[in-house]
Order: C-alpha cells, then structure tokens, then sequence
C-alpha cells in the first residue's frame, strides 16, 4: 500500500527527472532488451538495435503511462484502465514471471544510475512499490 | 555448468575490483530490508531495524552485509565452479537459516541496483546483463541444495 511518504517521493523523482523522462524510458527499455533477451520476444516487429527511432518512441509512451499513474496515486486502476485492457487482451505480456518486474527492475537501474545517491533506500522503497502496483494493475484483468 | 564469455568475466571483474565491500554490503542488505520488510523476519536478533535510518545505522545489519558480500566475492572469483562454491552455505540456508531461495533473488536485484547507483554511466547494460546473470547463478547456487 502506498503510504502519504511513499507518494510524495514518487512525485519528487518524478519532478527530479521529468526533463531526461524521453531519454530514461529509452534506456530502462534498452537495458531490459540486452539484461533479459526473452523480454525481445514481445517486440520481433521492432528495430531492437541502440538508439532505435522504435525504441525511443516506445520508451517514451511507457514513460508518459507512468506519469499519469505517478499523477493519480490515489486512483491507479482507474488510471490505467485502458493499459490494463491492452495488456490482458491485447500484448498479453508473460504476468507470472512479469516481463514488467523485469523492466521495473531495469527503470529502476537506471534511476540510480542518473540520481546516484538521491536514490535514496527510501525513495527506492516507495519506487518498488510503486511499480509493484502498477504492474498489478495491468495485470488485473488477465484472468 | 554456466558459460561465461570473457567479455562477461571481465566486466564482472573490472566492476568487482572497485567496490567497497564493506559499504557496498551494508548498503545492499539495509536497501533488502528496508524495501522488502518482509525480510526482516531472518534478522530478530538484530536489534533496531524499526525504520529506514535504524536500519542503515545498525552496526549488525552492516557486519552482516559486510559478511554477505564477502561471500560474494568468492563467485566472482570462481566464475567457473560457483555450485561447489556455494553447496555449503546452500545446506546452511536450508537446514538453519531457513530462508526462501526467493529471498536471493531479491538481495540480487537490490545489489545490482546498488552498483548502478555507484557506478553510474559506467555501469552499462553490458555490466548489468553481466552482473544480473550472475546474482542468478548465485541464487541458483545457494538454492541447489534444497531438500
């Protein structure tokens, strides 16, 4: 559950890192290609090499789904109502071994490595969380 | 028997080779139980971990990081034999510790996460794939002697 603190540190890095948003949601996708090849699986139909044009367009959509969500704390569900159909109908992305832990575990990499030791164990805390639930949401309405 | 390439050795070791043991544990193992607290029920004895600043200032979570993390050092250094390394300490987490090898897991990814935020720039998705293929071999290790 997200408490107040957790929520107010998302929104803090968000804040931190709202001008390199493009730039990081390019980087976790990219490192979660080359960090967990089966996660390629879901894009054949992509130009999967560095500094993809699909890449970055991609990165950026995930990105910008996550600052909606990182915008309505209180409301995730509602929030990503449409991503959580797209992904239990439609991309059907693997949820018991979740390709998204998998690219949670890859954004979070690459905070770290822009905010260094601003990616404090609390904001990495509320961060994990945060993705936690996301990823729950999407995967709600698999089944 | 896990392949390694040597471009994967190297970067194992070329990161290996600058890490503060002693910091770099305590720091993995206070981020483990600050950000998954379930995993505060291996360490009772511990004393304060009642919040984030106990839990980083606890000079026995930061001993046992320090322990942990030395551990580690021995896979680096037997890339080639890590299952023999570990077979030991795989019963002991079993028969003693009674931990769930989903618990090396985590302690693997919050690593990596600390590396990054160490390393920085330098800590490519090179080193990352490295690097997360290894914690894996690890928690493979310490997990093989379950019974």
């Amino acid at each position: 559950m997200l408490t107040a603190d957790d929520k107010k540190l998302i929104q803090q890095v968000w804040e931190k890192v709202f001008s390199r948003q493009d730039d990081l949601g390019a980087e976790a996708l990219e490192r979660m290609f080359i960090t967990y090849p089966q996660t390629k699986t879901y894009f054949p139909h992509f130009d999967l090499h560095h500094g993809s044009d699909q890449i970055r367009s991609h990165g950026k959509k995930v990105v910008s789904a996550l600052g909606s969500a990182v915008k309505s704390l209180d409301n995730l569900s509602q929030a990503l109502s449409e991503l959580s159909n797209l992904h239990a109908y439609n991309l059907r992305v693997d949820p018991t071994h979740f390709a998204l832990q998998l690219l949670s575990q890859c954004f979070q990499v690459v905070l770290a490595v822009h905010l260094g030791n601003d990616y404090t164990p609390e904001v990495h805390a509320a961060f994990d969380k945060f993705m936690s639930a996301v990823a729950a949401v999407l995967a709600e309405k698999y089944r | 028997m896990v392949h390694w390439s040597a471009e994967e050795k190297q970067l194992i070791a070329s990161v290996w080779s600058k890490v503060n043991v002693e910091e770099c544990g305590a720091e993995a193992l206070a981020r483990l139980l600050i950000v998954y607290p379930w995993t505060q029920r291996f360490f009772s004895s511990f004393g304060n971990l009642s919040s984030p600043t106990a839990i980083i200032g606890n000079p026995k979570v930061r001993a046992h990081g320090k322990k942990v993390l030395t551990s580690f050092g021995e896979a680096v250094k037997n890339l080639d034999n890590i299952k023999v390394t570990y077979a030991k300490l795989s019963e002991l987490h079993c028969e003693k510790l009674h931990v769930d090898p989903e618990n090396f897991r985590l302690l693997g990814d919050i690593l990596i996460i600390v590396l990054a935020s160490h390393f920085a720039r330098d800590f490519t998705p090179a080193c990352q794939f490295a690097w997360q293929k290894l914690v894996g071999v690890v928690a493979h290790a310490l997990a093989r002697k379950y019974h």
